[in-house]
Formats: C-alpha cells, structure tokens, sequence
C-alpha cells in the first residue's frame, strides 16, 4: 500500500505588510486559516489536526507559541504539531502536514506558517549577542552575499542579472494582491542605482520584513475527489539537511539542495524540469538566488542559470519557466511563512486561482524552501491532474 | 498501519552539565543508539529531533547539534520545536508513508543556563499573563490547590508518590533525586509553591536522549526483543487555565483512547508528569489501574529535562520491555502548562 | 584539557511589542479607563479576560460586556519570594479569580503578606495602578474585599466611561529579560584560551583527517566527536567576501564600509567569517592571502576578538581551484601559486 494521494483544497494568505498592526498574533494566523478553509469548503471541526511552522521563537518573544495559540486554531482536543527547520520551515511544514495524509493518520490537516517580525527586529532575533566573540557580519546579507559573489565569479554572469532579479520578481508583485511590496513606480534603473548594502547585493536586490501568515487545507484522495473547486495534487514532497560547514562543501550548490531536488522530480516523474514544470515558486531572498537555485535545481546547466534570467524566461510575462509569479520572497518574507507561501502559491497556479499572477495553462508546478546557511532544504510538486 | 518498533536508545541526565555545547553532549548519545543496532547515520531512512531556542538561550541552536548526526552526505530530516516525543510521533508517520525502513530520533535540553521556572513564563499568553511573569511553580499550585480541594488527591497522596519516586529512582543511574524520604519526611518539608512541596515539583535536569526506530523485519534482524509501538496520538486542550478543568486531562485521555490504552491490560507506565499532582492527574486521565508500575524510573520527578522528558519515557518503557521487565506499557510526554498538550503511545514486546 | 570551560552571564533582552487586534485591544483600552470588560461566547456565558476564539468551537468572539471589578478566588498558590521579572514590589499569591458576572476565571495577582491570608473562596476585589496604559499590569493586583484600599479601589460596575469615545488601545508592551549563564563547550573555550596566546587552533576529524576551525568538539563528516586539536597558522586567503555598507547594531565601533570576508587559513578545511582591515575594501581580491592582526599584547585576553580583523600579506594570490565549494576537502592541500 502506497502513499494516500493527497490534494491541497484550500489556500489562505494574509496581507503582509511591515508590520500587521490591526491584528494580534493569533488574528494574524486566523485570517490566513479562514481564507484556507473557506476556500477548501471547510468548517474548523472538519479539521483534524493542526501542523504549525514558524522561524525562531525570539522573533515574537513567546516560547513554542504553538501553544498558545491552541483554542485560536481550533486545536482543543486535536493534535497540533510545531515544525522549526530554520528559513526552510514554511516548506518542512508543508512537508510533514502532508505526511500526515499520505501515511493515512489523518483525511484532512490544516497546515499554516507565519512570522510577525514587527514585534522585534530580525538583525537582533537571528544573531543573539554571544559572549566571547563578537559579529563581523551584518545579518543573512552578510552571510549569503560572499557566496553570491562565489556564483558570479564562477558564472561570469554579468553584472546586472540580479537587478533584473529584482525588478522582474517586483513587477510579478503588482499582480500578487497578498505582496508585501507594491512598488509601482520602480524602474529598472532604479534597482540599479539603490545603494549598495552588502556589495554585490544592493539594498532592492534583497527581501522586505514583513508580518503574515499562509495556510493551506490538505486532504486525501477522498476528500480532493469530492472537493466540489480546483484541486491541487501533491506529487512530490522532500527533506534534505546537512551540515554548514565542511571541507570541500558546495555552498553556491549545496549537496542538500540538489539531492533533494533529485528526489522530488523523481517522485512526481519529471525528466525533463525545464520543459515539465510550468511554473516555478522558489526561495529567493536575494536576486542572485535566482540564477543560483535555477541551475542548482537543475532547471539550467551550471553557469548557465544567469542566461534564463537575461532572456526573460523566467519570466511571467512572455518566459516559459515562470520563476516567482507571486513577486517572491523579494516581495514579502514572513520568515517562517515565506517557505509555505512558496508551496501555497505553486497549487495556487495548478488550482488557476493565481488571479493576475497566474501561468496560463499551467499543470505541474515546483514549491521550494531553504534555510540556515542554505543547509535546509523542503520542495515539493503539485499538478492538477491526479 | 506498517509495525514500527524501538530498536535502540541511549540518554543521558544530570543536575547541569555546564562543560559541554549542546552538540558536545549529543555526540556521545547518538553514536550509541546508532551503535547498539550497528547502524550508521547513512542507514537512515528518516531523521528528526526536538529542542527549543528559548531554553539555552541561542537561537537555531539545532542547526549546530544537527552536525553530531554527521550530515555528509546530506539526511531526510526534520525538527519539531516539541519534546522530542513529537519527533518520534513525526518519524513514525515518515515510516508509515516512506519507503524507508529505519528512522533516528533525538532531542535535548538544557535548562541550567538560565531559570526554568521564569523561562517558562514567555510560554504563556503575550497580552493577559506572560506581562505578569506568573512562575512555573505558582501556575502548576493553582491546578494542585484545585485538585486538593475536588477532594480527588490529598497531600498525603502526592507525598506518597513523591516518594516512590525517589525509592524507584534510587536504581536509576540517570536520576537527579534519587534520595530516598519517606511520606513522612516529605509531608514535613515546607512548601515551596505552596501547595507543592520541593518533592512535589520535578528535579530540573539537562540532557538528551537518541533512539533509532525501524520497522517489521527489519526491527527483529536488529534487536533481539523490538518493542513495537502499538498506538500512538497527541492532542491538546486550551491554553487558557480559566477556560478548561485543571483537575483533569481531556487532551490525555482522548489520546490514550486513541492509542488504545484501554484495549488490554498495562503492565508499566513512564508518564512525563513534572509533578506529584500531574501524575496523579494522568493516572485517571489514562485510566491506569492498581496493577500498573508507575514511573518504574522514578519518572520526570527523579529528572525533568525540557524536550527530552517525553522521548526519555519512551526509552525508559523500551529498555524495561525489552529485558523482559512487562510486555505491554504506555509512554507518555507533555508540553504546556498543567498538561496542556499530551502525547500517549502503547508499546508492547512481541 | 588543562582549563576550566568558560562560562559567561547571557542577558537576552528585548522591548517587545505586540499588536493587539480589537478584541484584546478593547479590553486593555478598558482596563486604562478602569473597566473591565468579558466577553460573550456562542452559549452565552462570558469570558474573562475575553479571548479572541472560543475555546470550544474556535469561533470569532465580539460581544464585549462590561464586568463588576470583585469576585472570588478559584484557586490560588503561593509562589515564595518575587522573582526578578515580576511587576509586583512584594511576594504575591497567584490565584484565578472569576469576576462576579463572569462564567470563567482569570490569572493574576492577589496583593497579600502572606499564604495565611488566602483562601479559595475568599473575595477580592481590583486594586488599580494610578498611572495606566492600556497593559494588564494596569491592574495592580487583586485584594481581599473587606480591605480598606482607597480611592483606586473600585468595589461595583464604572459605567461613566464610553469606550469607544476614547483613543483604542492597539498595542502593547510585552519586553523581555532572560538571564542565562552562557559556556561555549569544551572544544570553544580550548579555542578561546589558546586566543589569549596568540594561537588558533582547529580540531581533526579522525575518519577523514579535516580539520575545522573554530574547533566544535564535532566531525560534521563522521557524525563522531573530533580526536585531537591542531595548531594553525594566523595566515590563510580570502574565500570569498562582500563590502557591507550596513552598520551591526552590536558593534557600533565598526564604521561602514568594511569588508567581511570567509578566510581559509592554510591547513584548514573550511573557512569561518573574519573583517579583512588595513586595505581599502575594494582593493580585496577573491584568493587574496591574509595574516591576522592581533590585538596589541596587553590586551590580550580569552576572546576571539583579540583578532582585529585580517590584513593582506602581499603575497600572489592563491589559486581557488573549485569555485563553488568553500573550504578544502582535504587538510593537507598545498596552497595554489602562492610564493
């Protein structure tokens, strides 16, 4: 006996925004758990269990919060669950709710990620003071923007390719109602011009910090069979992790990510990436990502995943492997959210309910999640056809 | 449902262990659970553990502790910010949908660094009661004093299994309190969070625990006697303490129906029950009889270390198990206040 | 192992604040005009303090009534001496309390010398700071119903407010202060001693021979504790870098831009994050070799900032063979061209 197929029926996200100030931390999470759940036809009793994902606890200051907000998310008598797996967590969480129907524990889980960073300030929750040392980095772009610079010198890619990153994932933004940013007067050159922060990255090459909350309501073959609205069916999900720090590591394309790419293209069937996956929602925090995760993900040769970019591929509007649609992580980063939204986004496009943002026709969409220091990883694929 | 069994565990507790970073104290636990079934990391099918950032202090601390599991080549793995009773709960779903066929679990906690009872206090809810910085102990004494006063337990009861505790403990080499003192000596102590006595409230401990998982046959090729679980559920009830009856445990007994508790005679139970008042609580919830050994350990009184408590009762049921000491018993882990979030499982040797 | 393992206060700090959504946001909004207010759940009882879901079906709740300011004790504990974070100037009983009118109780304070003050059952009623904000601590704490308790003392229902004439509470402080004892670990703090020498030292990996540094106690390769300690060079070369032009909250000493920089020191299988100082940031060159420039000797002390930051050597550049991959695989790699 195989895997229960298992449908997402049922998206919800909030508005993200810097800071969500007409909500209170479990109103966050509700407005984005309703919208799942109305969408999926679902009342909260339906419900049978809750799987929770969000990034560190020090963000909001309330230890393991799954807890408290037990009677916010219908929890009272039902299992709820907590998955922390760093950036990657939305993703994980995605992951393991589905495992939940696929192993035949339970018909129909409600999954949600969130984060509400305007609580503190993510320069403070990521690095904690540490006595005995002291930082010489400032935060994830200073962190990730050497190993950009790693791609780009082992690419030759020119220069400008993560301007148009960018501009391209904030112009996908206008269309996204949910984004975070509405940038509606950005020129490329504008992108071009901001300053740099962590040279090579400038200041609109990286992600806002942004309040929100994304949900999705899955259920077993069953369920997505009777489910009386589009359907999205899961057909790959997978996990990789590894170590940070080790000789000989590849950190532009981590071990992690490949393999775990590796397997979720061969759980859904996928030979050819490029030509089979219609639209691609992919963790992008900064632009230069973009071509690094393409080629990593095996959607374009190594050295190569700069010449997607350069020619509009991945683009919405007129590319034929759509990177983003949603505007992206560049245009909302809930941290612990961003992961599902990711997934959230991809059924979104295989369901047509992507509104402006959607990929005409598309089939077979790929969800993707990192984090730590690019060391966790979480992906999955999703059709429309069973 | 595929027959999923303990196959090896390994923990270890003491009052601080302050020489040691997470993953130094980790080490040695893993190699051994992965060594008593002759398994290495890359035998995996699945990995996951449980931690929390509040406890010690640094956030991602499971991104450095991820390094003892030796994640080169890369691993299928997961983290629960949960006892690490969820992450076995999560690795016996894996088994049940993967194709896999073995599973590591691990968790740990320090809680020496800092002050358990204050800690705990961000756990509760941000707007009405974590401003007031009400401590662990005077939240569990509002569920005793009720409980007192229901006239279900009385003082004398809780002393009496305060000092099985420490009689049990007594031949647990992983105890922190393992003194023994008769019910009446504890009846003597003064009240530390009044109603409880210091041997009412848990022994803090630090540590962690490993243990590998794996399935039908291949559980039986590694060990002599596989303890399988039998069922396994987790709920929880309201966060809210006005909202929901502290002299019970809905959230338990929901998930020891579940996990089939009932279905055939227990011969021994390790409960993660911080205090005497929540084993006493437990013991109904579970519908636990005379004939049951509770906290043959001595329990998480004898040593309550934060995330691990619930895995380290698992461990505890297994290694009783499979030396022939009972054939059916129940572990069982919490999370939460006044056992908030409870998680239940049937083991039982073949 | 001659030293001890260090060990260091931690204090984790921070001004939270939360959001508070209506419903919360009326009832704080209520307790600065000092009422108090519950609210009506689906099978008409009331909550309080109000939630914003009922616990027994997760619906929305809205109906927010306004409650007398005494009832009685549920239950009730006594904690022993106050505790640091605390609002309270004394030891206090923690009790839940149901306000008369309310069909649930709420947790806080009872202001009382001592347990023998307390009973369940006891009455009590609200005892008001003077100055409020819209926060729970607004609410000093509860007392026994008989006390003599002042002006601020409210016995019966306050009607003369209208809450919605005044500014909604939509916020609220909920700071943080943690203290913890913070300890490196017995592989850190061997790092951190031999720092006060002017050493660095990595430790090997018995299966594969790398060696990491700073030193972890672990082998992330065998997934084993690591077997020795190493002593390495202060010199290595640039792996990679980026010219931050954002200021860290924590070192306001460091004046952007500067450049941080992954640096391999030579025997060494993976790189760790340093400040290359000294040179102008864009003169820095991926392979660029470095030394580290150490703190002048009578500061030294056990920390790893006795390193300032890296300077360049001036030597040719090293040759990076594989560019993706950070690190060395093996330890024993001769250097590139370098001279």
């Amino acid at each position: 006996m195989g895997k229960e197929r298992t449908a997402v029926i049922g998206v919800g996200q909030t508005k993200y925004a810097s800071t969500r100030g007409d909500v209170s931390m479990a109103g966050l999470l509700r407005e984005a758990a309703q919208r799942a759940l109305d969408t999926a036809h679902k009342t909260w009793s339906d419900i049978d269990a809750v799987v929770m994902g969000k990034a560190p606890d020090f963000f909001e200051g309330v230890m393991m919060p799954e807890i408290y907000l037990a009677e916010a998310l219908g929890c009272v008598g039902k299992p709820i669950m907590r998955v922390h797996t760093a950036g990657s967590v939305g993703g994980s969480t995605a992951c393991v709710a589905a495992s939940m129907v696929q192993s035949r524990v339970h018909s129909t889980v409600l999954t949600i990620a969130w984060e509400k960073q305007s609580e503190s300030n993510a320069m403070w929750a990521l690095s904690l003071p540490q006595p005995f040392t002291t930082s010489v980095n400032a935060g994830a772009g200073g962190y990730f923007s050497p190993i950009m610079r790693r791609y780009m010198a082992m690419s030759d890619a020119p220069e400008l390719i993560g301007c148009l990153v960018a501009f391209k994932d904030r112009q996908h933004a206008l269309k996204n109602p949910y984004a975070h940013l509405h940038q509606h007067d950005l020129t490329f050159e504008q992108v071009v011009e901001s300053p740099m922060l962590w040279d090579p990255i400038r200041y609109s090459e990286t992600c806002p910090s942004s309040d929100g909350a994304c949900a999705m309501v899955l259920t077993d073959e069953a369920g997505g069979d009777a489910h009386d609205g589009p359907v999205a069916w899961v057909s790959g999900t997978a996990m990789r992790s590894e170590s940070n720090s080790y000789g000989g590591r590849n950190m532009v394309s981590p071990a992690a990510s490949e393999q775990c790419a590796d397997d979720v293209f061969a759980q859904a069937g996928i030979h050819d990436r490029r030509a089979e996956i219609d639209a691609v929602e992919m963790y992008v925090p900064f632009s230069w990502y973009e071509p690094m995760w393409l080629e990593s993900l095996g959607f374009a040769d190594k050295g190569k995943g700069w010449q997607l970019v350069e020619s509009g591929a991945t683009a919405l509007d007129g590319g034929d492997l759509p990177v983003n649609p949603s505007g992206g992580v560049l245009s909302s980063n809930a941290i612990g959210a961003s992961g599902m939204i990711r997934f959230a986004e991809a059924a979104l496009q295989v369901m047509g309910e992507a509104g402006e943002h959607q990929v005409d026709g598309a089939r077979t969409a790929f969800g993707h999640a990192y984090g730590g220091g690019a060391q966790y990883f979480a992906m999955w694929i999703v059709a429309k056809d069973k | 449902m595929k027959d999923v069994a303990i196959v090896s565990f390994a923990q270890r507790q003491e009052a601080q262990i302050s020489n040691e970073s997470e993953v130094e104290m980790m080490i040695p636990l893993m190699e051994q659970a992965k060594e008593a079934v002759g398994l290495s990391q890359r035998d995996m099918g699945f990995t996951c553990s449980g931690s929390s950032d509040f406890l010690a202090g640094q956030a991602f601390s499971f991104v450095m502790t991820i390094d003892g599991t030796g994640p080169v080549p890369p691993i299928s793995e997961s983290h629960v910010e949960q006892d690490g009773a969820w992450a076995l709960y999560e690795a016996w779903v894996k088994l049940q949908c993967e194709d896999i066929d073995t599973a590591f679990v691990y968790s740990y906690g320090k809680s020496s660094p800092g002050s358990l009872r204050d800690v705990l206090a961000t756990q509760m809810d941000p707007y009405y009661v974590a401003p007031l910085w009400p401590d662990a102990y005077a939240i569990e004494g509002l569920a005793a004093r009720m409980l007192l006063d229901s006239g279900k337990v009385s003082e004398q009861q809780l002393a009496e299994i305060a000092s099985r505790s420490r009689l049990n403990a007594a031949t647990n080499p992983h105890a922190v309190r393992n003194e023994k003192k008769s019910v009446e000596e504890i009846l003597a102590e003064p009240y530390l969070a009044d109603p409880l006595r210091p041997s009412d409230i848990g022994a803090i401990a630090d540590g962690g625990a490993a243990m590998v998982l794996a399935t039908g046959d291949r559980a039986r090729s590694l060990c002599e006697r596989p303890v399988w679980i039998r069922g396994i559920d987790h709920r929880s009830d309201a966060h809210t303490l006005g909202v929901r009856d502290l002299t019970s445990a809905m959230s338990a007994t929901i998930a020891a129906e579940k996990s089939g508790v009932g279905a055939d005679r227990i011969d021994l139970a390790e409960l993660a029950a911080p205090f005497t008042t929540s084993e006493a609580v437990l013991t109904e919830a579970l519908g636990l009889g005379d004939g049951v050994s509770v906290n043959p350990s001595g329990g998480a009184l004898a040593a309550n270390t934060m995330m691990a408590a619930g895995l380290i009762r698992f461990g505890e049921i297994f290694e009783r198990i499979a030396r022939g000491d009972g054939d059916r018993g129940v572990a069982h882990a919490t999370s939460g206040r006044c056992l908030q979030q409870n998680l239940v499982a049937v083991l039982e040797g073949e | 192992m001659p030293e001890e393992v260090l060990q260091a206060p931690l204090v984790l700090e921070y001004p939270f604040t939360g959001t508070t959504g209506p419903v919360v946001g009326r009832f704080l909004t209520g307790l600065r005009e000092g009422v108090v207010l519950g609210v009506r759940r689906s099978d008409g009882t009331v909550m309080c303090p109000p939630l914003e879901y009922d616990p027994a079906d997760a619906s929305p709740l809205e109906e927010m009534v306004e409650l007398p300011q005494s009832g009685e004790v549920v239950s009730w504990s006594w904690g022993g001496p106050r505790r640091e974070q605390q609002p309270f100037d004394q030891p206090v009983a923690w009790a839940l309390i149901q306000l008369d009118g309310a069909d649930t109780p709420m947790l806080h304070a009872v202001l009382v010398d001592g347990p023998e003050q307390m009973s369940t059952g006891m009455r009590v009623q609200i005892k008001w700071r003077d100055e409020r904000e819209g926060h729970i601590t607004d609410i000093c704490g509860f007392v026994p119903e008989s006390d003599e308790t002042g002006p601020k003392t409210a016995s019966k229902t306050s009607t003369t407010v209208d809450l919605d004439s005044v500014e909604a509470v939509q916020s609220v402080r909920t700071p943080i202060r943690l203290n913890y004892s913070y300890t490196p670990g017995r592989a850190l703090s061997e790092y951190l001693y031999a720092m006060k020498d002017k050493r660095i030292i990595g430790d090997r990996c018995g299966d594969t021979g790398q060696v990491f540094v700073p030193p972890r106690g672990v082998s992330p390769v065998a997934g084993k504790a690591t077997i020795e300690t190493v002593d390495l060079p202060d010199v290595g070369y640039v792996e990679s870098f980026n010219i931050t032009r954002v200021p860290i909250a924590t070192r306001p000493d460091l004046e952007p831009p500067y450049c941080s920089a992954w640096i391999v020191l030579d025997g060494a299988s993976v790189g760790f994050m340093g400040l290359v100082i000294n040179c102008e940031p864009e003169s820095v060159r991926l392979g660029m070799r470095v030394r580290a420039v150490w703190k002048p000797d009578e500061e030294l002390e056990v920390s790893a900032t006795n390193i300032l930051g890296w300077e360049p050597t001036g030597e040719a550049d090293e040759v990076i063979a594989d560019i993706e991959r950070i690190g060395r695989v093996g330890p024993q790699q001769k250097r590139g061209s370098a001279s």
